[in-house]
């Protein structure tokens, strides 16, 4: 019993060592296939159905590969998706079963203990959506009211710091998806509904009537939204950032993000109508890979 | 000894302050204490539903009695437990008056107990049946003392199926586990931490009842404390 267990000791040891010795480019130019991390359903990646994905981090992660492709100088290079969920994406990064994850992953320092994260492409703001009827302006009207947020995102943390910094008092109401937080919203059961701005657009846009709602201007944080990447690979990180730099350089970037939040998208020639943030125009013009935490907040 | 520490490391997250001022792991009591509330609750509407309706099902000599009494084991035990729910929280409250300002606790109650009713009406039934006929006017407290055991597995079940309840907002462990798990990225320990106060809910219940059901046995006809699970 006690030899098996040190050899499988070793075994996982082995393991450990040669994921580290590889290297991603390495490990693609020699399979011929790099894996891409999609999203069944969030702002900046999501499924059209049958197995075919889209949206703006897809996008810029279709001209990332292409660029791979052409950096390894091989003829052929398959990519394969592997939808992802918010429970399972780092792990699968951490592990190799997903090169690059193109989904709505905020990058913070917390998730940087286990993975690295490409230069941003799009900082969100979380806002606040209310009924267009409401009388809440600001963040401090949601005193004594009941607000809905995503049961797994980051909103939930900014919405508790507001909480503890502006000494507000508000019930917080947690919705499974998106879909049922906006239904929170819709019903009255919550007087608003915190969130990422795209995802607040997105559902808007969708209700039976998006005129009775409305996006209040205040921001109350900013998250750097990123492509993951395994953690402690140079020379992988290195091409994907070359890559997304000149997509910023050539203004691929600006068109991909005009496509997405200007113009009717997929699949119900919904608009979005949401220009570009002044902190994601301040992220093209200096690119960097900044957390959440080291970025200016609004208020600050 | 690295080894080790690396594993204690991994669970200094519950002492960290989530952003307000309250820590995960006085988080995750208060949503445990969201369990056991929702079990709680769910169970007493489940016993008190269940314990007259599955007696109402062998009055033979009120067929109307019988038949609407059917029909709620029928309906509530052929819908399965999260459609039921949703059905609760989106359509009843939306449709029936006054019932839209109606906490998600109590409807979750709702839903739970009710389902849970049918099935504990399907163990009074077979238990009161399982007696001689000429006992049918002094056999509801021994009915109750024979079927302790499926009931038993009913509170235990109603203690795992509370956490459908995370459906719809309600703050108990499932929810606490998927919100932590994201804002900590301590997916493994914060699952293990669920699961172990499930199963520390799920064997007090199994004490406590086995307790009870050596005290109310009936002589000849429990199976003599025998395997009754």
């Amino acid at each position: 019993m006690r030899k098996v267990l040190i050899a499988a000791t070793i075994a996982f040891a082995a393991m450990g060592a040669a994921a580290q010795a590889d290297g991603t480019l390495d490990k693609i130019k020699s399979s011929g296939i790099i894996t891409q991390g999609v999203r069944e359903s969030s702002g900046l990646a999501y499924t059209l159905g049958n197995g075919v994905y889209t949206g703006y981090h897809y996008d810029v992660c279709q001209n990332i590969i292409a660029d791979i492709k052409k950096k390894l100088g091989v003829e052929k290079l398959d990519i394969r998706y592997q939808p992802v969920t918010s429970q399972n994406r780092v792990p699968l990064v951490q592990n190799g079963t997903v090169d690059l994850e193109c989904g709505s992953t905020t990058n913070n320092k917390a998730r940087g203990r286990d993975v690295d994260f490409a230069t941003t492409v799009y900082i969100e703001e979380i806002k606040i959506a209310v009924k267009a009827n409401s009388n809440i302006g600001k963040l401090e009207d949601l005193n004594g009211k009941t607000i809905a947020t995503t049961t797994g995102t980051t909103s939930v943390q900014t919405l508790r710091k507001n909480k503890r910094g502006k000494d507000l008092k508000f019930s917080e109401v947690f919705g499974k998806d998106h879909a049922d937080s906006f239904l929170l919203l819709q019903s009255g059961r919550a007087d608003a509904f915190v969130m990422d701005a795209s995802i607040l657009a997105a559902n808007i846009a969708r209700a039976q009537n998006p005129k009775d709602y409305k996006i209040l201007p205040e921001v109350l944080a900013v998250e750097p939204i990123a492509i993951m990447i395994r953690k402690n690979d140079p020379e992988f990180k290195k091409a994907v950032d070359e890559s997304i730099a000149a997509q910023i350089k050539t203004g691929t970037i600006a068109k991909l993000y005009d496509k997405w939040f200007m113009q009717p998208i997929p699949p119900n020639n919904v608009t979005l109508n949401m220009p570009a943030s002044d902190a994601t125009k301040e992220a093209w013009a200096n690119p960097n890979d900044k957390p959440t935490e080291d970025c200016q907040q609004p208020g600050e | 000894m690295t080894y080790w520490q690396g594993i204690w490391d991994r669970w200094q997250f519950l002492w960290d302050d989530r952003g307000d001022g309250v820590t995960y792991w006085q988080w995750m009591f208060s949503a445990w204490g969201y369990t056991v509330a929702v079990a709680a609750v769910s169970l007493v509407v489940a016993l008190a539903i269940g314990c007259l309706v599955g007696t109402l099902r062998t009055v033979s000599q009120h067929r109307v009695v019988s038949a609407l009494a059917t029909g709620w084991v029928e309906l509530f035990r052929n819908i399965p437990v999260l459609v039921q729910l949703f059905l609760w929280f989106f359509v009843i409250s939306e449709i029936v008056p006054g019932m839209r300002g109606v906490p998600s606790f109590v409807l979750a109650c709702c839903a739970l107990g009710f389902f849970t009713s049918a099935r504990i009406a399907e163990q009074v039934r077979a238990g009161i049946q399982a007696l001689p006929q000429a006992y049918r006017y002094v056999i509801l407290p021994q009915t109750f003392r024979i079927i302790i055991p499926p009931l038993t597995s009913e509170a235990m079940n109603i203690v795992k199926n509370s956490s459908v309840a995370f459906a719809v907002s309600i703050p108990e462990l499932i929810s606490f586990a998927m919100q932590t798990q994201e804002e900590t990225s301590r997916g493994i320990e914060v699952y293990l931490a669920a699961t172990v106060l499930y199963i520390i809910t799920a064997l007090a219940i199994s004490w406590f009842m086995s307790s009870r059901e050596k005290r109310a046995r009936v002589p000849g006809l429990s199976s003599q404390g025998q395997g009754a699970h």
